[in-house]
């Protein structure tokens, strides 16, 4: 208590001859983290507006105004329904569960190094066999139904766990970039699981409407518990899987930065070969960290699938999950902080709800919010730039200038950059230095 | 036989033309993981070139319209991926983000303008472009395999394939391009402009992709532009990393994912000694088994190789300079 109440204090105050943290809060690198992901959303949502602009004016079919009250109608997100609000806001929540799963799959993989862009195949096993696993085991009672519910999530886990450590066993110990086992092990997984079901027809819907989906696990009393969410959230497929899903981020984020097999995992990331030479096992952490993105992607998909209502749509094998490919942007957008992924994930989701409302109500479609989200992973990719101009360091990026110097100032100016880090705020007068040297 | 030749063929050449795409990019030193989005936009604005000359009734048509659309293509994915290039390459970005986004965007641009300037969920080829496009020319000989029923495409990309090979392993500009990518101070010292060529190897890139998304959706993809590609850019880039870099080794890659590819999908078909008899149907496999075959193969070949794959040096990192 006494703790929180010192670090209430230094918010406002000096404490221990250091400035109020309220005051010093723009220099920290987490805050200008925080910015410049804010300047990449508001450029992308600007320039989403400004295409919806030139749309409006070049065709007759856009009435005048569509590309103003759009804007609005997106920034809404599923606020802007005229419908019922709490529907709509209740399956945002319910479908962002998926995406914050994959997302953080995508994220753990990159602290390693590794790129993941198996997600959807991880997916894909761990709604499998989750789905086999709620609705093979007859329920008979309701506690027996939470028990099932809970050996699906784990079997569901440990499906995408398996399928995640290929590539990571082969990367670690084949040396097969972890790009292209992904892509395969993909449209393996999208095979093996219409296979699967088109064997079993036990699992499967046998409705004529409702051709190349799965039984819903509701139906074998295997649900995750909703806790009264569908009453707040009424009609809406909304449970607590949400609430796991951002407790699981949590956990993530604490083995990630405080625990001695987080930093290795970010070790092998940062450098393998340092890595390797201060004794670590990095062949061990690169399976073991696709093993982790993959039971990640694979608890995502069992989560969404074992809510009881939603089916599968088994029938797959042209078509990959787009859940596990949208996990890519809200890792990227969350610049791969677990704490972050769930922002992202919700952002993501939000703004497609404005999409469809737009299509809903006017001219424009959803892909106007496809369009927004992809800008702003564009400028994501120079956040780091963003970061260097919000720090006040511009003068490093002006490239001809640079060239004009001689290699010799090259060096000094290298090692003017490292002692910008320390004292971020001489950067002015070092930009005066340069120019003399000039 | 012919049939299967015929059919390896339309699946492997968007393959070939657009892992050497990949090539191009990655050997400057520019990791292009944007080839699924250089695809869906390069087919997209293809579409709409042949959609629009088609309306107005009185242009060109038949081949001639393929091969505009070819251009228009090849140019449209060119300058698509200059903004890959601007990214990665003046502003320093993460190359892997930028062509994560080019990915998203490809995809979002194409459906948004589709729907909101022709009203339609997929932009469709009016009825009988794909048809026009084919060759008929009958020998009555095994020549068949090759004259007809195949596209024009098919063998200017072949063509294209060996000429870019010979220039990228043959010439000085290639030499050039290579060590951008392998070493790019080495080349920067000798007075090569790094930026400019990975501006250069990214426009390539972006040019072959786009002709290889348009010639996706002509001959495989019943000629409709929908903001997809099935994921064949992922795959040309899994045949890129497949073949080592190298355009021989992306060659036989295509070819052997084209075959085991056609024989999955055409496997209740395929009689190979013309014996009335479909071999492999009588397996009583199911389809989902021939569909693996293809990835299941890369895997295990990459698993036998890997030892001597090496991908360009300096790939994914910005060059300051």
């Amino acid at each position: 208590m006494n703790k929180f109440l010192k670090f209430f204090k230094s918010l406002f105050c000096s404490v221990d001859n250091k400035e109020p943290k309220l005051l010093t809060a723009y220099k920290k690198e987490s805050t200008k983290s925080i910015l410049s992901s804010i300047i990449c959303i508001a450029t992308g949502v600007l320039i989403g507006f400004f295409i919806m602009l030139i749309l409006e004016i070049t065709s007759d079919d856009i009435p005048t105004g569509d590309a103003v009250n759009g804007f609005f109608i997106l920034l809404g997100g599923p606020f802007a329904s005229k419908s019922d609000v709490m529907f709509i806001l209740g399956d945002m929540l319910f479908q962002t569960t998926p995406l914050l799963l994959t997302g953080l799959a995508v994220a753990v993989a990159f602290k390693t190094g590794l790129f993941n862009i198996g997600a959807p195949g991880q997916y894909l096993m761990g709604a499998m066999v989750a789905i086999i696993v709620a609705l093979g085991i007859p329920v008979k009672s309701e506690v027996a139904g939470f028990f099932v519910w809970l050996l699906a999530l784990i079997c569901g886990m440990i499906a995408g766990a398996l399928w995640g450590a290929i590539p990571g066993a082969f990367k670690a110990l084949l040396g097969v970039n972890e790009v292209i086992v992904c892509i395969m092990t993909n449209w393996i997984a999208a095979n093996v699981v219409s296979w699967v079901f088109s064997v079993n027809k036990q699992f499967v819907n046998g409705a004529q409407s409702k051709s190349g989906y799965t039984i819903p696990t509701i139906q074998n009393g295997v649900a995750t518990p909703k806790l009264g969410l569908d009453q707040i959230f009424k009609g809406s497929y909304m449970d607590i899987g949400l609430f796991i899903a951002i407790a699981i981020a949590i956990v993530i984020y604490v083995i990630l930065n405080k625990t001695t097999f987080g930093f290795e995992l970010r070790a092998c990331g940062h450098n393998k070969h340092a890595a390797k030479y201060a004794g670590m096992n990095e062949k061990r952490n690169i399976i073991l960290s696709m093993a982790i993105a993959g039971a990640l992607a694979g608890c995502g998909a069992a989560l969404y699938f074992l809510n009881g209502k939603v089916e599968l749509y088994w029938n797959t094998y042209q078509t990959l999950p787009a859940d596990g490919f949208n996990g890519i942007p809200v890792a990227l957008l969350a610049s791969n902080n677990p704490i972050g992924v769930i922002f992202g994930s919700l952002f993501l989701r939000y703004i497609e709800k404005g999409g469809f409302n737009l299509a809903g109500y006017t001219m424009f479609n959803e892909y106007v919010s496809d369009l927004i989200i992809a800008i702003i992973i564009y400028f994501a990719g120079f956040s780091k730039l963003i970061k260097d101009i919000l720090s006040g360091r511009k003068s490093n990026k002006k490239g001809s200038m640079l060239k004009k110097l001689s290699s010799l100032f090259k060096k000094k100016g290298k090692k003017q950059e490292q002692d910008d880090l320390n004292q971020q705020n001489n950067s002015q007068n070092q930009v005066g230095d340069r120019e003399v040297v000039e | 036989m012919i049939f299967l030749v015929q059919q390896t063929m339309i699946f492997a050449i968007p393959l070939l033309i657009v892992a050497l795409a990949g090539v191009f990019a990655e050997r400057s030193g520019i990791i292009n993981i944007a080839l699924d989005g250089i695809m869906i936009f390069g087919s997209f604005i293809g579409a709409v070139v042949v959609y629009n000359i088609q309306m107005a009734q009185n242009g060109p048509s038949g081949q001639v319209l393929y091969l505009i659309a070819l251009l228009a293509s090849a140019l449209a994915g060119g300058i698509f991926a200059l903004l890959l290039g601007f990214s990665a390459i003046t502003l320093k970005a993460d190359q892997t983000i930028g062509g994560t986004a080019l990915n998203l965007l490809a995809p979002a641009i194409s459906l948004l303008l589709i729907k909101v300037v022709y009203g339609q969920n997929a932009l469709r080829m009016p009825t009988g472009t794909v048809k026009e496009y084919m060759l008929h020319i009958k020998t009555g000989t095994f020549l068949d395999a090759f004259t007809d029923m195949s596209y024009i495409s098919t063998y200017i990309m072949i063509v294209l394939f060996i000429i870019l090979s010979i220039v990228l392993y043959k010439t000085k500009f290639g030499l050039r391009l290579r060590a951008c990518g392998e070493h790019p101070q080495a080349a920067a010292s000798v007075g090569i402009n790094v930026r400019k060529m990975r501006y250069i190897g990214t426009f390539l890139s972006g040019c072959l992709g786009g002709m290889g998304g348009y010639i996706y959706i002509a001959t495989v993809s019943a000629g409709t532009a929908q903001g997809t590609v099935a994921g064949m850019g992922f795959l040309a880039l899994a045949i890129m990393i497949f073949g080592n870099w190298k355009p021989v080794g992306i060659a036989i890659g295509s070819l052997l994912f084209g075959l085991l590819k056609c024989i999955g999908s055409s496997y209740r078909a395929i009689d190979i000694n013309n014996d009335g008899i479909a071999g492999l149907a009588n397996l009583n496999l199911p389809s989902y088994f021939y569909n693996i075959i293809p990835y299941l193969a890369v895997l295990i070949v990459l698993a036998f190789t890997s030892k001597n794959s090496r991908a360009p040096k300096a790939e994914g990192i910005p060059y300051d300079g």
